[in-house]
């Protein structure tokens, strides 16, 4: 059996806790504070505790979808990137950049964020770049 | 937060105002209750009896919306009684004297009248907070969520220079920021004015340089925020929306609307790990990885970058957004490279003057504290020490509006939404959390005893509340919590949504809508 600890950063509000997530056999099996990250110093708040239990529920999506008649329907990756590429690129050259919005999101990294918005503006040509900062 | 979180811990007052901190933000609460032990007067500010007013040497509950007013006069108070800083006030601020005359109009008898606060806790809170020698201002959503949201900012920026409580350890301006990422998502860019490190997308040397860096042309005019966004799709002048793990059709106001608008979308992308009420409207759903399943780094709220770590591989076929990113760009035709998101880091130290010294080998351990120049410099603890980032502080003259909208004989009872303690945001990860979903598994409705009794409802009824938006049903909660003619719910419950009933009237300059008040009705549900 492979058990390992992770020390990783708290995915709920603001306060970033530090947290280690303990994976047994390539799962997420719960989830332990850590005393040594500034913010918490070993304290969690009950979301954080709980913070392992939505990553394997099986209501994650797992496989690329796209409407066909209507209905979201599996995918491969292949036809997935091919076909938002290909739809966003003909929607830029008929109706112009910034006929084209981004929501990026403040639920993934930094570096996530920098490449959403380097593609809108770079890519794409549009500072149509926003995420729910106010909400 | 212009200061750290643990230096809260060393204020010797605290004023919380708009913030429900032991429910949204607990580790933040935890220094509270410190500095609350260790001797420091805690003032609490906020319509309803938040957890933290239990422990308050005084709380008071202003009416919905009045956050300038009782702003507006306490420093009346502070300024009649000549316990400003007026050395503060020389040396590191301008626009002092515009500022005064507008806030001399607002004594505390007058602001009793507009706030529903009584004219004596006024002159405590300000006496308290002129007095303390190190005094900080906490605040959350119930400040910045009005059509007054940037004024609500500034009354407290303002109060805060006036007394020259800023700068220094423990005392400061410390909005706390509800996402754990909506820090890096501003700092990173995702926001239609600015790059990276907040440099305005319409400064020709700014645009110079990214356009250097990036090898493409950019334009210099400022985007859409997301209401933009919305009627742009509802009017056609929006064709595409590619959304990264949101939710609009719970997060935003008058959800109604909302749909509307994405159903306009001529294509609609949404990159998830849950299948959201969003993503249902999709033309494509792209899944996403958790944060357990890639590398990178979180933005806390006192501008700390931390490493997130890959624990474990994507579930199923997902992939990690960066690489879904970089695919898509490349397939777009603007190809994207990278090997890792070290790598990524690298391009944003180079292009971002505060997270200049940013690397992952610097990471391990506490992290950083923006703004971080370069690879010697610590990262910095507090802001403003010795000078504000403009140079002189900008004192603002600020009236009093009241909210967009006000009761009304159709709709007598003020709402206001917010957060609870197990839950978070529109709830895809908390109620796909068997542990937290058990705890509250639906929403609820608070509303004052008297209220109830009036309406002949009891703990548990179903109610319907209804107002110029829309009208949903949920049970109600008769609680003191809230006062006389105000209620209260959270918005995490998709059966029980709160934003079919909010206001999407916004600040004019933030484009926040105004979820803190709007006006219902309620009735019994049948």
């Amino acid at each position: 059996m492979d058990y390992r600890t992770v020390l990783t950063t708290c995915a709920y509000c603001g306060c970033g806790c530090g947290l280690y997530l303990e994976v047994l056999d390539g799962r997420v099996v719960n989830t332990i504070p850590c005393k040594t990250t500034p913010v918490n110093e070993g304290k969690l708040c009950v979301k954080g505790w709980n913070i392992h239990e939505f990553i394997h529920s099986p209501n994650r999506l797992t496989r690329p979808l796209i409407r066909k008649n209507g209905a979201l329907t599996e995918a491969s990756w292949e036809e997935a990137l091919d076909y938002t590429a290909g739809r966003l690129w003909e929607i830029k050259e008929k109706h112009g950049s910034d006929s084209l919005a981004f929501l990026a999101s403040a639920k993934v990294t930094n570096e996530e964020n920098y490449l959403i918005q380097k593609f809108a503006r770079a890519a794409v040509g549009t500072n149509n770049v926003d995420h729910c900062a106010r909400l | 937060m212009t200061n750290s979180i643990a230096e809260l811990e060393n204020a010797d007052c605290i004023l919380v105002i708009g913030s429900n901190t032991t429910s949204s933000h607990p580790l933040v609460a935890t220094r509270i209750f410190r500095a609350k032990e260790k001797g420091a007067r805690l003032v609490i500010a906020d319509p309803r009896k938040i957890q933290l007013a239990l422990k308050a040497d005084l709380h008071v509950r202003q009416n919905l919306g009045t956050d300038v007013a009782l702003l507006n006069g306490i420093m009346q108070v502070i300024l009649a009684n000549g316990w400003h800083n007026q050395a503060f006030v020389d040396e590191r601020t301008e626009g002092f004297d515009a500022f005064r005359k507008v806030t001399e109009d607002y004594p505390p008898e007058r602001v009793a009248e507009i706030t529903g606060v009584k004219a004596d806790d006024i002159r405590t809170m300000a006496e308290w907070y002129a007095k303390a020698q190190a005094a900080s201002i906490v605040y959350c959503m119930g400040i910045t969520q009005h059509t007054t949201g940037v004024d609500n900012v500034k009354a407290l920026a303002n109060l805060a220079m006036l007394t020259g409580q800023i700068g220094r350890e423990a005392t400061g301006v410390n909005p706390l920021r509800g996402q754990n990422n909506v820090q890096g998502a501003c700092d990173m860019g995702a926001l239609p004015n600015v790059y990276t490190g907040y440099q305005a997308v319409n400064i020709p040397d700014i645009q110079n340089k990214f356009q250097a860096a990036w090898n493409a042309k950019l334009s210099d005019k400022i985007g859409l925020t997301i209401p933009g966004i919305l009627s742009g799709l509802v009017e056609g002048s929006v064709k595409a929306l590619y959304v990264v793990g949101e939710n609009p059709m719970m997060s935003d106001p008058d959800v109604n609307h909302v749909e509307k608008a994405l159903r306009s979308a001529e294509f609609l992308v949404v990159q998830d790990i849950f299948l959201t009420p969003t993503a249902e409207l999709a033309h494509v759903v792209l899944p996403g990885a958790s944060f357990a399943e890639k590398d990178g780094t979180f933005s806390n709220t006192e501008r700390r970058v931390q490493r997130v770590r890959k624990a474990i591989e994507p579930v199923g076929d997902a992939r990690a957004d960066w690489e879904i990113m970089q695919e898509v760009s490349t397939r777009f035709g603007y190809p994207m490279n990278f090997r890792s998101p070290a790598e990524i880091m690298d391009e944003i130290a180079r292009l971002t003057p505060s997270y200049g010294g940013i690397t992952y080998d610097r990471l391990d351990g506490e992290g950083l504290c923006w703004p971080c120049p370069n690879k010697d410099h610590p990262g910095t603890k507090f802001l403003h020490s010795g000078r504000f980032t403009r140079g002189l502080g900008l004192f603002h003259a600020i009236e009093y509006k009241p909210p967009a909208e006000t009761i009304d004989e159709e709709y007598p009872l003020w709402l206001t939404t917010g957060r609870v303690h197990v839950h978070y945001h529109t709830g895809t990860m908390t109620r796909n959390s068997p542990s937290l979903h058990a705890e509250m598994p639906e929403g609820y409705l608070e509303v004052n005893p008297e209220d109830a009794r009036r309406l002949g409802v009891r703990r548990g009824d179903e109610v319907r509340v209804v107002s110029r938006r829309g009208h949903i049903v949920v049970k109600a909660m008769p609680t003191d919590r809230v006062e006389p003619g105000v209620l209260f719910m959270p918005f995490h419950f998709v059966e029980s949504c709160a934003n079919i009933l909010t206001n999407p009237a916004h600040d004019p300059i933030a484009k926040i809508p105004e979820y803190k008040v709007c006006a219902v009705r309620l009735e019994k549900a049948a």
